[in-house]
C-alpha cells in the first residue's frame, strides 16, 4: 500500500483525504437517490451486510475458525429487537437500550456455540456452526408452541422504528429545507454505526487480542507454546463477532418493522460468508469491498439486464431474472479464480501465498 | 486509491443507470393523447416456488394485455398499460427494496407480492408512498392487519379457508380424530391453526402437530407416527410440491383414510406428483371456480403462455383488472385519486364477485371444495357463510338467476349438511 | 413394534440415498481436501436427464419398465459425469493451491448457475417423475415395504461394495490412496494426479447420477433446487462418519437417515409433545454435535494433524 504509506507521511493529504470521502459519504443518498430512493435502500442493506461481514470478519478472517451459522446472531439481535419493542409483548423500550441488550444476548450465544466446539477444526466446526444456526432458526420457527415467543413462521410486525425523543427514523421530514426521507435517515445512522465498527475493528487488529488471534489461526499449538490462552482467545473471537451480529439484526428489525424466520435461513450465512472470502479474508478493508460488491451486484444487474436486453435485441431474449442470476453466479466463479486470496487480501495472507 | 476507483465507478454506474431511466419512456407522439399507466408485479421468480411466481405474473399479465386490447380511456386519453415485473426471491428484506423501485418508477399499482412474509414488509413502504397493492396469494391475515389503508387482497385469508375445509371435513367425513401436519411456514403453519381451531370447535379430536419444512420430500417417519394413532382423516397445510409425495407416500404405508389440503395443494399437478394415490382426495379454494366464473380465463391464458394456469393466477388476474377498473370509475391513474373507488368497488372476476371489507380482505368469500377425480380437481361443493351447496346446484341457480346468484342457492339446496 | 420396524425401513431407505450421495463427497474430499458443494446440483442434473428419458422412453416404447429405469440412468452417467468434470476444470483446478475457502465461492457460483441452466431446460415446476415400476407394497410383521425401496437399499449397498472393490483392488484405486497420502510423491511415482482427481470426479458423479434417479424415482418428483438440502444433508452425513473415510460415509448416511426417522417418529411422544417432529433436526444436529464433541474427526474418520 504506497498510497497509504504516502498518506501517513502527509498528514495535510490525509486530512484532505479523509475530508473529501466524508463528505462524499455524506452526499451520497442524495446523489442515488437521484437515480432512484430505492438505490438508499440497496445502499442500507448493503450496509447491514457489511457489518455482518465485519463481524464474521472477526471469527474467520482473524481467528481463522470457519463458522457457517453465523446469521443466527443476525437473527437473535433481530428477534430481541422485534421482542422488546413491538406489540408482540407490548413492550417498548427505546433502541439505545435494546441495541445493547442485543449485542449482549448474541454474544451469550457466541459463547454458547463456541464453548462446546473449541477442539474442532476446519470442515468439522464448519458443520458444527452450520447445525448450531439451524437450530437457533427452528426455534425462532417453532416457539410459539406450548407459550409463544416468537410468533413462530408468522413472524412479528409492527416492530418500532428507531426513534430518539420524537425523532422518528420512519418517514419523510423536512430539516434546514432538505427532505430527508425514512431511507436517507437511516443511511446516516447505519453509515455512523459502520464508522463506529470499522475504527473498532481497526483498533482490535492492532491489539493484544488481534494478534493472539492471528497467532492462533497460524498455529494453535505455537500459539499456546507462547503462553496465550486459547480457549480464551477463540471465546472472545465468537463473542465480539457475534455481538456484531446482533447490532446489525436488532437495525434491521426496526428498518423492516417486520421480521420472521424466512430472513435468517443458511443460505444467508453462505452469503455473508463469501463477502468474507471473496473481499479478502481478514483484511478489513477487502471485507467492506466485498460485501458492498456482493449487495450491489445483483441489484444492479436487476436494473440493467432488462434494458439491455431491450435496447440490444429490440426485445426480451431470456427473462430477466435467469439472466440475473447466471451472471451472478458466474461473477462468483470468476472472481474467486482470478482472484483466489480474494479481491483485497490481508497482508499477512499475501506474504504466506508468496511463500508458498 | 482502490477505494475511491470503486467511488468513482459506482458513482459512473448511478449515473449511466439514471440516464437509462430517463430514457425510458418512448418519444411521445404529439397527435394522439396516449397516457402510459405502469402497474408493478412482484413475485419470486427464482428459487424453489418460482413456478408459482411465473404463474402470478402471467396472471397479471394477461389482464394488461386484455385492457390494453380494450383501449380504455381515462381522462380523455387513452391509456397504454405497462407492466413492471420484479423477482422478490421470497427474501423479507428485498421486499422493501423492489417497493421502492416501483415507487421510484412511478407506479399507478402493484399487484403482488405472492408471499406473506415479503408482502408485509412491502406493504409499509407502498402505504408511505400511498400507492396501493393487490395480492392474490398473501393469505396471512396479519397483512390486512396492519391498519393500511392502501392493501387489499383478491385471495381469502387463512382464517377464512381454514374453516371452510375444516367444516367441510366434518361434516361430510364425520371424523373422530384428524391428524394435521404442516410445513413450518407462515401459510401453511397458519392454515393448519384454523382448522384446528375449527375441528376443536366442531368436537372433532385433533393429533399433536407434525411438521415438516417447505422442502420436505420425505413424510414416511411422520406418516408411521400418525399411521399408528389411527386418524380417520389427514389435513396437510402446504404446497403441492411437498403435498404430492406426502400423499403418495401416506398411500405408501396403508393409511386409507381421506387427506385433504388447502389452496396451496389445489392443482392438477397433484396428479403428476403423486400419481394414482392422487385420486379422491379434498381441498379448497378461495373464490368461485374459474370454469363457472369465467371459463375464458382458462382458454386465452393456455392460448397466450402455451401452459395451463397453476394456482394463483386467476387471482393476479382479478387484482390486475381490480385496479384498472377502480381507475376507470375515477377518471384517474393517481393512486391518490381511484384508491377511494378500489376500497368501494364491486367486481365480478374470475374467481367470482369481488369487494373489499374496511381491511381491504375480500368481503365474505366464497370457497369452494375441490376433489380429485380421475386426474382433474373438480368443484364439489361452494361454501359461503359457513353453508356449503353443491356445486351443480350452484352452477343450475347462478344460470337462473344471474347476478345474486350465491344469495339464491343456499336456501336452494337443502340435501346439503350443514355445519358452522 | 410394527410401527418401530417401519420407522427403521423408512430410516435404512433415506439413510441408503443419503451414503450414496455422501460417498460423492468424502471421495473428492479424500484425495484433495476438497469440499464439493455442488456435488448436490449434480445429484439434481441426475434426475432431471432421467427423467426426460424415462418419460420419453415410456410414452414412445414398450420396453419393460425397469429396462427403461435402466437406460434412464446410464443416460444420466455420463450427463453428471460431465458436469462432475466440468466443475473440476473450471471451478477448481485452478484453485488447488488457493486459500482453503476461495474454492468454496466458486462451488457456490457453480450451484447457482447450474440450477439456473436446469431452470432454463426444465421449467420452473415441480415435475412428476414417470412412476413406471409397478409399486408393489410388501407386508413384514406389520409394516410395510415396497419394491422401490427394497430397489434403493440393494443398489446402494452393491454400489458401495462396487466402490470399496475399485478403491482398494483396482490400478486407479492404487493411484487415488496415493495421491490422497501424498499428490507431490504419487506423481514423483508416475501417477497423473491430475487425471487421478478429475476421475476421482467423475466416479463420484456417476454415483450422485444414481442417487438422482434414486431419489427421483422414491419420491416420485424432480425440481431444479432439490439438489441443495439433499447435498447438505449428505454432506453432514459424510462429515458424520469421518470426512475422506468411505466406510464413514456409508456409516454416517445410514446414521441420519435412521436419527432423522426415529426423531421425526418419536420425539413427541417422549416430550410428551412439548416438542414434536417440528424439531426433528435439532435432534438431528444435535446427535451430530455430540458425535463431533466426542469425537472431533467423526466416526471413524483418523485424527487429523493439527496443521490439517
Amino acid at each position: 500500500m504506497n498510497i497509504s504509506d504516502k498518506l501517513k507521511s502527509n498528514p495535510a493529504a490525509l486530512w484532505s483525504a479523509v475530508v473529501l470521502i466524508a463528505c462524499a459519504l455524506v452526499a451520497l443518498p442524495f446523489v442515488l437517490a437521484m437515480a432512484g430512493t430505492t438505490w438508499v435502500r440497496v445502499t442500507n442493506l448493503a450496509i447491514l451486510f457489511t457489518l455482518l461481514a465485519l463481524g464474521l470478519n472477526i471469527v474467520v478472517g482473524f481467528a481463522g475458525l470457519l463458522d457457517l451459522g453465523y446469521i443466527a446472531f443476525y437473527g437473535v439481535g433481530a428477534y430481541t429487537y422485534a421482542l422488546l419493542a413491538s406489540p408482540q409483548f407490548n413492550l417498548h423500550l427505546p433502541f439505545w437500550i435494546i441495541l445493547p441488550i442485543g449485542a449482549l444476548t448474541a454474544c451469550v450465544f457466541g459463547v454458547l456455540l463456541g464453548a462446546p466446539t473449541l477442539k474442532l477444526r476446519g470442515d468439522y466446526l464448519a458443520i458444527v456452526t452450520l447445525g448450531f444456526g439451524e437450530i437457533v432458526r427452528i426455534f425462532f420457527n417453532n416457539l410459539s408452541q406450548p407459550v409463544n415467543i416468537t410468533n413462530g413462521p408468522q413472524g412479528i410486525s409492527r416492530i418500532d422504528p428507531i426513534s430518539i425523543g420524537n425523532f422518528s427514523f420512519n418517514g419523510s421530514e423536512v430539516i434546514l429545507g432538505i427532505n430527508f426521507s425514512g431511507p436517507v435517515k437511516y443511511y446516516y445512522l447505519l453509515l455512523l454505526v459502520l464508522i463506529a465498527v470499522i475504527v473498532i475493528n481497526l483498533r482490535l487488529e492492532d491489539s493484544r487480542i488481534g494478534r493472539a488471534w492471528q497467532a492462533i489461526r497460524e498455529d494453535e499449538i505455537a500459539a499456546a507454546a507462547m503462553g496465550i490462552n486459547t480457549t480464551r482467545i477463540k471465546l472472545l473471537a465468537f463473542a465480539m463477532g457475534a455481538s456484531f451480529g446482533g447490532v446489525a439484526g436488532g437495525m434491521f428489525a426496526a428498518m423492516q418493522g417486520f421480521i420472521s424466520p424466512d430472513s435468517f435461513v443458511l443460505v444467508e450465512s453462505v452469503m455473508v460468508l463469501s463477502m468474507v472470502v471473496l473481499g479478502g479474508m481478514g483484511n478489513i478493508w477487502g471485507v467492506i469491498v466485498g460485501a458492498l460488491l456482493l449487495s450491489f451486484v445483483p441489484e444492479l444487474l436487476r436494473h440493467t439486464v432488462d434494458p439491455l436486453q431491450r435496447s440490444l435485441f429490440g426485445r426480451l431474449i431470456v427473462e430477466p431474472e435467469v439472466v440475473r442470476m447466471l451472471l451472478f453466479g458466474l461473477a462468483l466463479m470468476l472472481m474467486m479464480l482470478f482472484r483466489p486470496a480474494g479481491l483485497w487480501p490481508s497482508k499477512v495472507r499475501r506474504r504466506e501465498l508468496a511463500e508458498k | 486509491m482502490n477505494r475511491s476507483r470503486i467511488f468513482t465507478l459506482c458513482g459512473a454506474m448511478v449515473l449511466l443507470l439514471s440516464g437509462c431511466g430517463k430514457e425510458e419512456p418512448p418519444a411521445p407522439k404529439a397527435a394522439a393523447p396516449e397516457m402510459i399507466v405502469k402497474i408493478g408485479h412482484a413475485a419470486p421468480l427464482t428459487g424453489g416456488i418460482a413456478h408459482l411466481g411465473k404463474d402470478n405474473e402471467n396472471g397479471a399479465r394477461l389482464a394488461i394485455q386484455e385492457a390494453n386490447a380494450r383501449g380504455i380511456m381515462i381522462d380523455g386519453k387513452k391509456v397504454r398499460f405497462e407492466m413492471l415485473a420484479e423477482d422478490d426471491e421470497e427474501k423479507p428484506d428485498r421486499g422493501p427494496i423492489i417497493a421502492q423501485k416501483f415507487i421510484d418508477a412511478k407506479v399507478a399499482g402493484v399487484v403482488g407480492h405472492l408471499n406473506s412474509g415479503v408482502s408485509i414488509p412491502a406493504s409499509t413502504v407502498y402505504a408511505q408512498a400511498g400507492i396501493p397493492m393487490v395480492t392474490g396469494s398473501s393469505t396471512n391475515p396479519k397483512l390486512t392487519e396492519q391498519g393500511l389503508k392502501n392493501v387489499f387482497r383478491t385471495v381469502g385469508r387463512d382464517d377464512q379457508q381454514g374453516p371452510a375445509i375444516a367444516s367441510y371435513l366434518a361434516s361430510e367425513y364425520k371424523p373422530k380424530l384428524v391428524a394435521i401436519i404442516d410445513d413450518a411456514t407462515a401459510y401453511g403453519e397458519g392454515l393448519g391453526n384454523e382448522v384446528e381451531k375449527t375441528l376443536t370447535v366442531a368436537g372433532v379430536k385433533v393429533l399433536p402437530r407434525e411438521k415438516g419444512s417447505k422442502d420436505t420430500r420425505d413424510w414416511k417417519a411422520v406418516l408411521t407416527k400418525i399411521k399408528g394413532k389411527k386418524p380417520d382423516a389427514v389435513f396437510y397445510g402446504g404446497m403441492d410440491a411437498t403435498a404430492g409425495p406426502l400423499l403418495k407416500q401416506g398411500r405408501e404405508l396403508g393409511i386409507k383414510v381421506v387427506f385433504a389440503f388447502g389452496d396451496g395443494a389445489c392443482t392438477n399437478t397433484m396428479k403428476d406428483l403423486a400419481g394414482d394415490a392422487a385420486e379422491g382426495f379434498v381441498c379448497s379454494q378461495a373464490g368461485i371456480p374459474v370454469q363457472a366464473a369465467n371459463p375464458k380465463f382458462l382458454t386465452d391464458y393456455k392460448a397466450r403462455f402455451n401452459t395451463e394456469p397453476i394456482q394463483y393466477s386467476p387471482f393476479t388476474y382479478d387484482g390486475t383488472h381490480l385496479l384498472i377498473a377502480a381507475m376507470q370509475k375515477a377518471n384517474s391513474a393517481e393512486p391518490a385519486k381511484y384508491l377511494p373507488e378500489l376500497a368501494k368497488i364491486s367486481y365480478d372476476g374470475a374467481t367470482g364477485k369481488i369487494e373489499f371489507d374496511e381491511k381491504g380482505d375480500r368481503k365474505n368469500a366464497e370457497m369452494t371444495i375441490f376433489m380429485m377425480k380421475s386426474g382433474k380437481i373438480e368443484p364439489l361443493a361452494i361454501i359461503t357463510g359457513g353453508a356449503s351447496v353443491k356445486y351443480e346446484d350452484f352452477v343450475k341457480a347462478a344460470a337462473a338467476a344471474a347476478a345474486p346468484a350465491v344469495a339464491a342457492a343456499a336456501p336452494a339446496a337443502p340435501a346439503t349438511p350443514e355445519k358452522k | 413394534m410394527d410401527t418401530f420396524l417401519q420407522q427403521i425401513i423408512n430410516g435404512l431407505t433415506l439413510g441408503s440415498v443419503y451414503a450414496v450421495v455422501a460417498l460423492g463427497y468424502t471421495m473428492v474430499y479424500g484425495i484433495i481436501q476438497l469440499i464439493n458443494f455442488a456435488h448436490g446440483e449434480v445429484v439434481m442434473i441426475g434426475a432431471m436427464v432421467a427423467f426426460t428419458v424415462i418419460g420419453w422412453l415410456a410414452a414412445n416404447t414398450t420396453l419393460p419398465p425397469l429396462l427403461i429405469v435402466l437406460i434412464g440412468t446410464l443416460a444420466a452417467i455420463p450427463a453428471c459425469v460431465a458436469v462432475g468434470y466440468a466443475l473440476e476444470i473450471f471451478a477448481y483446478r485452478r484453485l488447488r493451491n488457493a486459500p482453503r475457502l476461495a474454492p468454496l465461492i466458486t462451488a457456490i457460483g457453480a450451484s447457482i448457475v447450474l440450477q439456473q441452466l436446469a431452470m432454463m431446460i426444465w421449467s420452473r415446476n415441480p415435475l412428476g417423475f414417470p412412476q413406471i415400476i409397478p409399486n408393489t407394497v410388501y407386508h413384514i410383521e406389520g409394516a410395510t415395504i415396497t419394491l422401490i425401496q427394497i430397489a434403493i437399499i440393494a443398489t446402494s449397498v452393491l454400489l458401495m461394495a462396487g466402490l470399496t472393490f475399485v478403491v482398494y483392488r483396482t490400478r486407479l484405486g492404487v493411484a487415488m490412496r496415493a495421491a490422497s497420502q501424498n499428490a507431490q510423491i504419487a506423481g514423483l511415482m508416475g501417477v497423473n494426479v491430475n487425471q487421478i482427481i478429475a476421475a476421482t470426479f467423475m466416479l463420484g458423479a456417476a454415483l450422485a447420477a444414481v442417487a438422482g434417479v434414486m431419489v427421483g424415482t422414491y419420491y416420485g418428483i424432480a425440481h431444479y433446487t432439490m439438489g441443495s438440502l439433499l447435498g447438505l444433508k449428505a454432506f453432514c452425513a459424510a462429515v458424520l462418519g469421518g470426512i475422506g473415510n468411505l466406510a464413514g460415509a456409508m456409516l454416517g448416511g445410514m446414521l441420519l437417515g435412521l436419527v432423522e426417522a426415529l426423531g421425526a417418529g418419536y420425539i413427541g411422544d417422549l416430550t410428551n409433545n412439548v416438542f414434536g417432529s417440528n424439531y426433528q433436526d435439532v435432534f438431528a444436529f444435535l446427535v451430530l454435535i455430540a458425535v463431533l464433541v466426542l469425537r472431533p474427526s467423526g466416526l471413524l474418520g483418523e485424527r487429523i494433524g493439527e496443521r490439517a
